[in-house]
C-alpha cells in the first residue's frame, strides 16, 4: 500500500466467538481504512473464522480431531460469548445488524480481504487440531510461529481478542 | 480527470470510511469524488480517513440532513 502511515495494528484473534470476531474485524478494517498496516493472527478458536468450510465438517485424520472440528463448526457456527441460547443469538444478531444497516461479520471479512489485510495462522494451533493450510481460506498468506508473528507485530500495537 | 460519486448515508462505522477508502483506491490521481454522508460519526471520521489516504478535501456542504463532501485524490 502506498504511503502507509505508522501505527501498525496486529490482532491476535484467539477467541472464536461471534461478537469478538466482529470486534476484531471492525478494528482491523477500520485501521486499514485509515491506511495503517494490519496483521490478523488467528490461533485456537480463531481458526474457526478462517476455515474454508463455513459449516460443520469432520476435518482431520483421527477420530478426536474429526469430532473436535465438527463440534466447533466454521464461520457460520460461531457462538456468542454470552447468552448464546444454543446458537440462536448469533443468527438474531445478524438479523438485527442487517436491519440497522450495520456491516455483518461476512461483510467485514470481505472488506478485510479487499483492504489487503494480512491473514496469518498459528502453526501450533493448526497442528493440535490437525488442520492444514489448504483447509483455510486462500487469503491466509502464511502459517507462522511466535517469532515470525512478533517480527510482523514489532513497533506496532498488538491486541489480544 | 474523472468525477465519481459515493452514497454512504445508510452506512455505519467502519463501513463508512472503509467504502470511501476502497472507492478512492479505484480512482486515478487528480480524480474528484463526491460523497454523500450523514451527520455524526460519518462526517467526523470520513474526512480524517480520506486525508490519511492521500486526498485533499475541497469542500464540505451541509444539506438538510446530510453532507456533501468533495475530495480530490492527490
Amino acid at each position: 500500500m502506498e504511503n502507509q502511515k505508522s501505527g501498525k495494528l496486529s490482532l491476535i484473534v484467539f477467541s472464536g466467538d461471534f461478537d469478538k470476531a466482529i470486534a476484531a474485524f471492525t478494528l482491523a478494517t477500520g485501521a486499514a481504512a485509515m491506511n495503517r498496516e494490519v496483521n490478523l493472527f488467528f490461533t485456537f478458536w480463531g481458526l474457526n473464522i478462517i476455515r474454508k468450510d463455513r459449516g460443520r465438517k469432520f476435518l482431520g485424520n483421527d477420530i478426536l480431531a474429526k469430532t473436535f472440528n465438527f463440534l466447533m463448526g466454521g464461520v457460520k457456527n460461531l457462538p456468542l460469548s454470552r447468552l448464546n441460547f444454543l446458537g440462536l443469538s448469533p443468527k438474531l444478531m445478524t438479523f438485527m445488524m442487517k436491519k440497522k444497516n450495520v456491516a455483518t461479520l461476512e461483510e467485514l471479512i470481505e472488506a478485510a480481504k479487499a483492504l489487503n489485510i494480512k491473514f496469518i495462522a498459528c502453526e501450533m494451533a493448526m497442528h493440535i487440531m490437525d488442520i492444514k493450510k489448504e483447509d483455510l481460506i486462500d487469503e491466509v498468506s502464511e502459517v507462522v510461529g511466535v517469532p515470525t508473528f512478533l517480527e510482523y507485530a514489532k513497533d506496532g500495537m498488538t491486541l489480544f481478542i | 480527470m474523472a468525477n465519481y460519486f459515493l452514497d454512504i448515508t445508510k452506512d455505519h462505522c467502519p463501513m463508512t470510511f472503509v467504502k470511501a477508502k476502497l472507492k478512492v483506491e479505484s480512482m486515478q490521481s487528480g480524480d474528484i469524488l463526491e460523497i454523500c454522508l450523514k451527520d455524526g460519526e460519518p462526517i467526523q471520521n470520513v474526512p480524517r480517513s480520506l486525508e490519511e489516504n492521500n486526498c485533499t478535501i475541497i469542500s464540505t456542504e451541509k444539506e438538510e440532513d446530510y453532507y456533501i463532501l468533495t475530495v480530490k485524490k492527490n
